[in-house]
Order: C-alpha cells, then structure tokens, then sequence
C-alpha cells in the first residue's frame, strides 16, 4: 500500500465523510459572504461618517478603527466568544465569527474608504457645490462613484485575506470546513478529510485570488 | 458606578492579572520568538520567488505564479493544520514550534512574492537595460539597481504584511503552543474571568499599535498618490 495515497487519498474514507465535509463547505460560504456583507457595508457606513467630519464621530471611529485593524483575528475571535459571556453577552460561534471578522474587514475597509474619498480632488466638491447641490447628493453622486473605483483593488485583498479567516471559526467549535475536517480525521485515524477540505478551500479562494491579481492590474497603480 | 465596578473585576481584575502575569510574560517571549524567526525566512523565500521571476523564464515563471497564487488562497490555518496533524501520517512529526514557522513560511512566501514580483515587474525594462551596458552582472542589476527602487515602490504592502504576519503567530494557539494567545486561555481557565484574555489582548494592542498607525500611514499614501 502507498502510504501517501493510503493516508491522503482514501477513496473509503473519503466517501464516507463527503457529505459533512461538504456541509462544512457551505457554512464556510455563508460565513465568508456574510463576513464581507457586514465587513464592507460597515466601512463604507463609518466612511460616509468620517466624511460629515462630526469630531465626536471621528474620535470614535478612529479607535475603533485602531483597534480591531490591530489585534490578530484569532484574538477577536476568542475574546468575543470567551471573553464577553462574563458580561452576560453569549453569542453562538457562528455569530461571533462573522461579528469577530465583520469588526476586523470594517476597520480596512473604513480606512480604503475614507482615502479613497479624500484622494478624489477638492475641485470636484467645488464643481458639484457650484452647480447647487447639497452635500450627500455631491458624496453619493460625484465622490463615492470615483473613490469605490480607487478603493476596489485594496478592498479585495483585505476581503481574501480576512475571508480566509473563516477558518479561525474551528477555535470556538463552528462547524466549518476545516473544523469538520479535523474531527473526521480524529475520528477515522486518517487526514484524507484535511485533504477534501483543503482541495475545497482552494476551490473557493483560489478564483478570487487570481481575479485579484486581474483587478489590480486594471488599477490606477505605479506610472 | 455598580455596573462599571463590576465590568472591571470581571475583565480587568488586578490581582488575577497578578497572579497570571509570569504565564503571560513567558507567551509573549515565545510570540515575540515566532515572529522574529519566521519574518525572515519568510520575507527571504518570497524574495527569491521574486528574483527568479525576474529572469523570465517561462517554464519557471508559470510554476512560480503556481506556488504563489497556491500559498495566497489556503489559509494558513488549514496549512498548519495539515502539517502538524496530517503530516505525522507521513511518518514526519514536527514540533509545533515548527509546524509554525514552516506553515507561516510557506504562505507568506506566497503574499511576499507576489509583492516583490509586483515590485520589479513595475520597474521600467530601461534600468535594466542601462545597468546591462554599464556592465553589470546580472545579480547585480537585481540587487543593486532594481530592487532598491521596487521595494520602495511596495514598501506599504511590505509592510502591512509583515504586520499581518506577526499578528498571525497568534494561530499557533491552536496547536498548543504555549504562545501569548494559548497562555492567555490557558490563564483564563485558572482565575475564571476574562482578565487573561483582555491582559493579552491589551499587550497585542500596545505592541502592534504603533506598527500599525505607520501602515495605515503608508497605505493612505499610496491611495492618494492615485489621484
């Protein structure tokens, strides 16, 4: 018997956990999809805010901002699940993780935002002021359009990057892909599950990862 | 007032953290370890990648992008994974101290060489083609006029990746290395409050904080200069 294909590639074993592993797949998905819905959607929100130039908001923002670009994810993670039910706050692992890395994409995505909103030229609220319109019809009409299209290439690495981060859900028990793996290997003696999963993941991020490199090159970037 | 005294003596109560602190120092140590030995390495490897695209050579040049575009879509957890638990299967048992630094290694040699790569393919052909006159070897074309310029060209990504990276180590909590993270549980466990964890995650805070300010810094410039 070829140890490698015996161990890693067990036709058998694969089969049998198949079904859960795929399982953990798609809680992956939506874990992932959901990260990036409150991730992005969050950071354009705090973006359009640090644009009011409220002081109050900017302070609160900034330290928001500050600390969950900060500290490691896998540190957010455990802190909300471990950490917050002493303040009788009990979230289960799927929430924690999309809350956990939802916080994390936000404080990026914020940052991308509201510099790509400073780097559209001051001419063009000028412009838009002259021509009498008011100040959120020059911020979603005028600004926005420019600077989500200098905030795109950015934005997409640090969603790969933070999305990948699902599988730090495996550390407060979510049943994702590799936590499901992992307790298919233990409890069939064999890693031919990790192999699945990894195949899985690979699946999933490897077209974003080469769609990335595209968007980049389209991007306003070098001379 | 009752409600406050309470947060603080459940999340930041003196006397646990006190008692945990040796714990902690010694996760830090250990942290501070990981990253400074994997940094290199990794930074290293991803230079290499870089260097050998540059001589563009097709055949090479689609097996580099291969191990690139590899390394970037795994998550590194699910590497570490597969090399602490999968590869004993092998017959290879590696502690978990290195099962780190390689899982850590082999994935941002993947970011790290894509930005180095980035880097020099940005540098106009003309460089080369001056130093080749010049009469330079080709390794000092790479070294001595290329990469100066690239490297501060993606000095921001460089950056913020080193900062991902140190942040990263972080993940070797999950194969039980007494890291700052594990210690932090592993504390938490014997004061049965959360002080151990909100002591930890201050300490990453105050560590990373500044490193962090000045990537932000870098970023926001090389999105202005986008104007």
């Amino acid at each position: 018997m070829n140890p490698l294909l015996d161990n890693f590639f067990n036709g058998q074993i694969l089969a049998q956990y198949a079904p859960s592993i795929l399982g953990g797949f798609w809680l992956t998905v939506e874990v992932a999809l959901l990260t990036i819905l409150v991730g992005v959607g969050a950071g354009l929100g705090l973006a359009i805010v640090r644009a009011m130039r409220i002081r109050a908001a900017d302070i609160a923002i900034t330290v928001f901002v500050d600390i969950f670009r900060t500290l490691p994810q896998l540190v957010v993670i455990i802190f909300i699940y471990f950490g917050l039910p002493y303040a009788d706050i009990q979230l289960s692992p799927f929430a924690a993780t999309v809350i956990a890395l939802g916080a994390v994409l936000a404080a990026f995505a914020t940052e991308i935002f509201w510099a790509a909103i400073q780097a559209v030229p001051q001419g063009q609220w000028d412009a838009a002021r002259s021509l009498g319109l008011g100040f959120f019809r020059i911020l979603f009409l005028v600004i926005l359009p420019q600077a989500i299209r200098i905030a795109v290439p950015l934005l997409t690495n640090r969603a790969i990057a933070i999305t990948k981060g699902t599988a730090l859900g495996t550390a407060v028990s979510l049943p994702e892909l590799l936590g499901r793996a992992q307790s298919a290997m233990a409890i069939a003696a064999n890693p031919s599950p990790l192999t699945l999963a990894a195949a899985l993941y690979l699946l999933f991020f490897l077209p974003l990862v080469v769609a990335s490199r595209w968007l980049e090159g389209l991007g306003p970037r070098g001379r | 007032m009752e409600a406050l005294q309470l947060f603080l003596d459940n999340f930041a109560d003196w006397d646990s953290f006190v008692r945990i602190w040796p714990l902690l120092w010694q996760g830090l140590q250990l942290t501070v370890l990981l990253a400074v030995v994997t940094l290199p390495i990794a930074a290293a490897v991803g230079l290499l990648i870089a260097v050998l695209y540059s001589f563009h050579n097709k055949a090479l040049n689609v097996a580099l992008l291969v191990w690139i575009d590899l390394f970037r879509s795994f998550p590194v957890l699910v590497l570490l994974i597969l090399i602490f638990y999968g590869l004993p299967f092998l017959g290879l048992k590696l502690p978990s101290f290195a099962a780190c630094v390689l899982a850590l290694t082999l994935n941002n040699s993947g970011y790290y060489g894509e930005i180095f790569r980035a880097g020099i393919e940005s540098i106009p052909p003309g460089q080369r083609e001056a130093a080749r006159a010049l009469g330079l070897h080709p390794l000092q074309i790479i070294f001595l006029v290329i990469l100066p310029q690239a490297i501060a060209r993606v000095l921001a990504p460089l950056a913020s990746n080193s900062l991902e990276l140190v942040k990263t180590t972080s993940i070797a909590a999950l194969v039980a290395l007494p890291e700052l993270l594990r210690s932090a549980r592993v504390a938490q466990e014997q004061t049965y409050n959360p002080t151990p964890l909100t002591a930890a995650a201050i300490i990453f805070f105050v560590l990373l904080w500044p490193f962090a300010r000045w990537v932000a810094k870098l970023e926001r410039n090389m999105i202005m200069r986008q104007k």
